[in-house]
């Protein structure tokens, strides 16, 4: 060092000092810490070597591939055919087997049950809840109430091609907008809106004419929703009378339908997910929800 | 406020007798810069007049009436000042300018808390979604780019600009180059500040991390940067000192690099000079290298290089010991320097980049252990036959643990960086929580250590107001960092063992949804983490007021070679 000859020595580490001072600042001439400068060696080391094993040097029109020839692309693709590998096994039995087959046997339930909720997980939580619990507008699914049918085909045709979808297959079919286009006065939807709320026998407000909510219901209602309110699945037209809202029970959203209608939307899955796949959806909420058919 | 700013020992601030004798006349400075801020202005209001969107608009009469200002202020000034410009020594001492550093400082405390508060904000929206109030000003993807800007361009930005023309003034035993242009460096990057915040409020952003303020801006920004890298060289090159000291290089090389890499992310297409949008001139993964590139070394020379060179003042100074080795630090400075600039392509694993070139990022991050922890040994070192001051001393205590969450940072990086650990850590809260050991405890550490020695030796008191106070803020906002960190680096590897768990059957064992559920508790901890850590900044804010207005002057001079109040008269 060309500044060693200055030789001023620090009092307290014995260490001779550079000579050099900045705002009283001076530097120890220490030399490196062994340590530090090994650990530095083996990192370069270690960095060529792996230059060396694995993809590094770019060239003119390609790169040099590494010894071990490792490339991330293939190596996604090994762990992604092992995954398939393990389950194709099964995922065949399965694409043979009918709904009712498969949830005779206790293997594939099983099988089917897992990818159906790998499945549901991925394409169906974000409207019906992680654990298919519904949300306003988007139906419980645990609940035993089946706006188009709880059966295994009737589940199997709803994921399949959806409710008001872009297919022609799927239900169709909506609630009308009784107060915007002026098929109901604003009273008669407050009638009838208490009304339906007391055929689940829930209060209804003090003075509303409950037979004149009869009568609007009669006439505009039960040719879908039935004559007591039971529904009607063909229509995908909900049961009025089992205390499970869609929309909410209290009056302002019952009006709210009744006033805009309902329409909410279920997506057509055919051909965006494989029919495998859609079989153990099918199985996976039809275990989840019962059937109204057992 | 103004007696704030200004030096007791500034020439202006002087009656002057001999202004009779002397012909006063306006530097090229003083002239050009009004005529430019004329210019400036001018086109500003055209721009408003034709603003494709009501945001441009607002930015353009923001741009307007600070040109119309610049020139008043100019203006005024000029008339004000006596014919003399500040000599550069007074009785063969150096006539240091400080009035900027002043703004800076404060500056710095004030963007800090206001950083701080929008992190602890956006920490309780990822907890309580709810918090955004269903407005698109304060939705996460406004409030997430305000906070960075906020606490790494603002606090970050304005304690660098504040200790390098400290230190470089100091450490040169010269008087900073130019007269209006320091005070430009200052305002006009406070300025670009409050263009980028209000923009990403208004919605204008160009969507690149860390990058996201519009052409515009970034244009502006460009000339304040290179009149900042004039001011600093020409200061150095002034210098009365035949070494150059460390501390300045790394200053150098932040400046530099800083420059350098601002122009190559941003090298847009503006659709028009009356619209705020742009497109970027890369495209697909080649734009995604040169954000990447860009995004480390912001990390590598703004996070890093820039607070090494206030650890290599501020820690040898307030500990009163020699720097550990000189060596060290040659070797670690350009081993660190050569190092940081491949290592970018390290935050794109396992994406469409070409595996060689992950390569690369990955092993350059893994050389570039020993290099950050030279920096670190250093550091420390130079507290030997100084460590009984970490007991009485809080700000030491500061600034010591802060160069320990840099040693601990700078390992955790280059781990994260190993493709095998990258793919358990990589879109995890690991990742945040990484940052913020290095962005709470390093540089924010740093940071106020710097201000609180800052602070006094600028406004000339004997200490600071209150050493109890630091002490407070050390340890209020250490308990903050660690709630923060420890309950990342459990929800990062808790989530990413989720995302790659698997049934026996073969099957996703959990759905995202599941594993955003997961991550609520730790949400929680780490807002608590970050409402400690802005009220330690809120104690400092007020010790550095109270120390600010406090009348008690330094008898003596407690910072060595502090021009005294001499030739006053």
């Amino acid at each position: 060092m060309a500044h060693d000859k200055h030789e001023k020595v620090d009092a307290v580490t014995g260490v001779a000092t550079t000579g050099h001072s900045w705002d009283d600042i001076e530097e120890l001439n220490n030399p490196l810490p062994r340590w530090w400068l090994w650990t530095f060696y083996l990192c370069i080391v270690w960095a060529i070597a792996y230059c060396i094993a694995y993809p590094a040097w770019p060239l003119v029109s390609s790169y040099t591939k590494g010894a071990f020839g490792w490339h991330s692309r293939e190596a996604v693709e090994v762990e992604l055919t092992a995954l398939k590998d393990q389950r194709s096994g099964m995922t065949a039995k399965l694409a043979a087997s009918s709904l009712e087959e498969i949830k005779q046997d206790p293997e594939m339930f099983a099988f089917a049950r897992a990818q159906g909720k790998a499945s549901f997980g991925d394409n169906c939580a974000p409207c019906h809840g992680a654990g298919g619990g519904g949300a306003k507008g988007y139906p419980n699914l645990n609940d035993d109430d089946w706006l188009w049918g709880g059966s295994l085909e009737q589940v199997h045709k709803t994921i399949q091609f959806g409710a008001r979808s872009t297919s022609d297959q799927g239900h169709s079919g909506s609630m009308p907008a009784f107060g915007r286009d002026g098929m109901l006065k604003r009273e008669e939807v407050s009638q009838v809106a208490d009304y339906v709320r007391s055929l689940s026998g829930l209060s209804t407000e003090k003075g509303i004419d409950l037979a004149a909510g009869a009568k609007v219901f009669a006439d505009n209602c039960a040719a879908c929703h039935g004559d007591k309110g039971q529904g009607m699945q063909e229509l995908g037209a909900p049961n009025l009378s089992d205390k499970i809202w869609l929309f909410g029970s209290d009056k302002a959203a019952i009006i709210e339908g009744l006033n805009n209608g309902r329409g909410g939307v279920m997506p057509a899955w055919h051909g965006r997910l494989d029919d495998t796949t859609i079989k153990a959806l099918t199985l996976y909420v039809h275990s989840l929800g019962g059937d109204q058919n057992r | 406020m103004a007696k704030l700013w200004a030096s007791p020992h500034q020439e202006r601030s002087r009656p002057m007798a001999q202004t009779a004798t002397t012909s006063k006349g306006m530097t090229f400075g003083e002239g050009g810069s009004a005529l430019a801020f004329a210019a400036l202005g001018f086109l500003s209001i055209i721009i408003a007049a034709k603003a494709y969107t009501p945001e441009y608009a607002f930015h353009a009469y923001l741009f307007a009436a600070a040109s119309v200002a610049s020139v008043f202020v100019i203006v005024n000034r000029y008339f004000e000042r006596p014919a003399a410009l500040p000599p550069l020594t007074i009785n063969g001492k150096p006539n240091y300018n400080m009035g900027p550093v002043k703004f800076a400082t404060i500056a710095s405390v004030v963007w800090g808390i206001a950083g701080f508060t929008i992190g602890l904000l956006i920490a309780l929206q990822l907890a309580f979604p709810a918090l955004n109030f269903d407005t698109s000003w304060l939705s996460f993807g406004r409030m997430r780019p305000l906070h960075t800007s906020a606490v790494i361009f603002a606090f970050g930005g304005n304690v660098l600009i504040a200790s390098s023309f400290y230190v470089v003034q100091r450490t040169c035993r010269a008087r900073m180059v130019g007269d209006i242009s320091p005070w430009f460096v200052v305002l006009g990057y406070n300025f670009f500040i409050v263009i980028a915040g209000t923009g990403y409020l208004l919605g204008i952003t160009q969507g690149k991390e860390y990058a996201e303020p519009e052409w515009y801006a970034d244009l502006f920004l460009t000339i304040v940067w290179v009149t900042y890298f004039l001011v600093f060289l020409g200061t150095v090159m002034r210098r009365k000192e035949s070494h150059i000291y460390v501390a300045n290089w790394f200053y150098l090389a932040f400046i530099l690099t800083i420059a350098v890499l601002h122009l190559g992310n941003n090298a847009t297409v503006p659709v028009s000079i009356f619209s705020p949008k742009s497109y970027i001139v890369w495209s697909g993964v080649q734009d995604a290298l040169v954000q990447w590139w860009y995004g480390h070394n912001a990390v590598g020379f703004f996070l890093t290089a820039g607070f090494l060179a206030i650890m290599y003042y501020f820690i040898p100074k307030r500990a009163e010991r020699p720097v550990y080795s000189y060596r060290l630090s040659i070797i670690h400075f350009w081993s660190l320097i050569f190092m940081y600039i491949w290592a970018g392509p390290h935050h794109l694993h396992y994406t469409a980049l070409p595996d060689w070139a992950q390569t690369l990022g990955m092993v350059f991050s893994v050389m570039l252990w020993m290099p950050s922890w030279g920096g670190m040994i250093n550091g420390l070192m130079t507290l030997s036959g100084a460590w009984d001051k970490l007991r009485t001393d809080p700000i030491l205590r500061l600034m010591v643990v802060s160069v320990a969450f840099y040693g601990m940072a700078t390992f955790e990086g280059p781990l994260m960086s190993v493709k095998a650990v990258n793919s358990l850590s990589h879109y995890t809260d690991w990742t945040i929580g990484h940052v913020h050991a290095g962005a709470l405890g390093w540089v924010a550490y740093i940071s106020f250590g710097c201000i609180y020695c800052l602070v006094p030796w600028l406004w000339n008191k004997k200490e600071l107001y209150s050493m109890k106070a630091v002490s407070w803020h050390f340890w209020i906002s250490t308990l903050g960092i660690v709630l923060y960190i420890s309950s990342m680096w459990v929800a990062g590897i808790l989530q990413g063992l989720m995302w790659r768990a698997y049934t026996s059957l073969g099957f996703l064992e959990y759905s995202f949804i599941e594993t955003v559920e997961a991550m609520h508790p730790f949400y929680i901890i780490r807002a608590l983490g970050g409402a400690f850590f802005v009220a330690g900044s809120l104690i400092m804010a007020w010790n550095v007021w109270k120390t600010i207005i406090s009348a008690e002057a330094a008898v003596e001079e407690v910072h060595p070679a502090q021009p005294a109040l001499v030739a006053a008269e």
